[in-house]
């Protein structure tokens, strides 16, 4: 046979192509349970760390499973809509969705103290690609428990520098009720401030636009909870 | 293929000698990308290595019903499936590590150490030659990379493999991590130390 023909030519890359994506989709499906227990794990350690919480990997469910006491959806509005389903929510496609239709997923922390926390998801963009993070809410519904941001592919060294603890640990004990008028958190330069009277923290010199991403995801993230975070104050 | 080369000198000359990272000077992007820490520096240099050996075998075992005209197609299917494959085992069973190695895995399909050996070596010998060819430049560039990432942790994190081994009480006496040794640059400068070493040590490959 002329393994230089056109034929043989076409019908070898066929075969390959063939194989291979048996291959590979044989690799994927078997895969996949583990792959998704792997990213929800991940995804537990996430909103933890915004309460300030560890665990080893291998514990993490057990861990989320005792702080977390409740999950559930709310609506723009502060009325809850769901008592579960809150984790299987995906944040980045309901971030696309206008307010008043978003599924908007809560977090409901119970620390070791007895102390309740609210965690709410963020989803934004920065300079490269996605951010993402998650803010804990104290009982009053407008101070700041904690934060926890992440990144996929920031600037090493500049952008990137918004997962460290430096920069989500200024956002401790900030509020974002002032009077009756709801500010979320901006994020600004080094010795400026807004003139809105809004609470604010430093951004990162030298990653001015994912500072900027950070500010424009909690406005946008966070305003469609100010119902819900209002509801709790007056609680 | 002219003269026969002793399966030995196949899986050992990629050690030193012939070296993919220090004489022939492949593969450089990813070990500015992956050295920053000890854990993905080696987990990636499994990788490379488990890929290349295969590669190579496959292509090895298909060198003579492989069309002429096609075969760096052929190769790259052949390789790009089988950094997928590797891919999704490290999110299945390395979940952290896949996500510090994030695009590095995919991009070891560009490494010029896989398709170099796979069009120089496998294309012309038989699959256990191949195999060993694969093995050892893959070790030939797994030790490049865990050298280079065991000294950018140590000097720049003071841990190896995420365990502080810099004893707190040089901290004390003023001793800082220098945060040079975390930035790209500084993974170029510790290959060029090793290539400098190395060649000091091997003469033969000294350019006029």
């Amino acid at each position: 046979m002329n393994k230089q023909s056109n034929v043989y030519t076409i019908i070898y890359i066929i075969v390959l192509v063939v194989v291979v994506g048996a291959a590979l989709a044989l690799t994927s499906m078997s895969l996949h349970d583990r792959q998704q227990a792997n990213a929800d794990a991940d995804k537990m350690r996430q909103i933890l760390a915004s309460v300030h919480l560890s665990a080893p990997t291998s514990e993490i469910g057990t861990e989320f499973d005792r702080y977390i006491t409740s999950q559930y959806i709310v609506d723009e509005s502060g009325a809850i809509v769901s008592d579960n389903g809150a984790f299987s929510v995906d944040v980045a496609a309901q971030s696309k969705v206008e307010p008043a239709k978003r599924k908007l997923p809560v977090y409901e922390c119970t620390l070791a103290a007895g102390d309740v926390k609210y965690i709410v998801p963020l989803y934004g963009a920065g300079l490269w690609g996605p951010i993402w993070g998650y803010v804990a809410f104290n009982s009053d519904g407008s101070t700041l428990y904690g934060a926890y941001f992440a990144h996929q592919g920031e600037t090493p060294g500049l952008g990137a520098e918004i997962e460290k603890p430096q920069f989500s640990d200024q956002f401790e004990g900030k509020t974002v009720f002032h009077g009756d008028k709801f500010l979320p958190i901006a994020v600004v330069k080094a010795g400026q401030k807004p003139l809105n009277g809004e609470d604010y923290v430093d951004g990162i010199s030298g990653g001015t636009i994912t500072s900027k991403g950070v500010g424009a995801m909690l406005d946008s993230s966070l305003t469609p909870y100010a119902a819900f975070l209002s509801n709790l104050r007056s609680k | 293929m002219a003269e026969k080369i002793s399966n030995k000198s196949v899986f050992f000359n990629p050690f030193s000698k012939n070296n993919p990272v220090v004489v022939q000077v492949l593969g450089i992007c990813s070990v500015l990308a992956v050295t920053a820490k000890l854990e993905p520096a080696f987990v990636m240099g499994i990788s490379v290595i488990a890929v290349l050996a295969f590669s190579n075998v496959i292509i090895s075992l298909l060198r003579n019903t492989i069309p002429t005209n096609i075969r760096i197609i052929v190769q790259l299917v052949v390789v790009a499936g089988l950094v997928v494959i590797v891919d999704q085992l490290l999110k299945a069973y390395a979940y952290d590590v896949s996500k510090q190695l994030s695009v590095f895995i995919g991009l070891i399909i560009t490494n010029c150490i896989l398709m170099g050996r796979l069009e120089a070596f496998a294309m012309g010998n038989k699959p256990w030659p191949s195999f060993l060819d694969g093995i050892g430049n893959g070790i030939g560039y797994a030790v490049i990379l865990v050298i280079v990432g065991f000294f950018r942790e140590l000097l720049g994190s003071g841990t190896l493999f995420g365990i502080q081994v810099i004893p707190q009480a040089f901290y004390d006496a003023g001793y800082v991590n220098n945060g040079l040794m975390i930035l790209p640059p500084m993974a170029l400068i510790v290959v060029a130390c090793i290539i400098w070493v190395h060649r000091s040590r091997n003469k033969e490959l000294q350019e006029d």
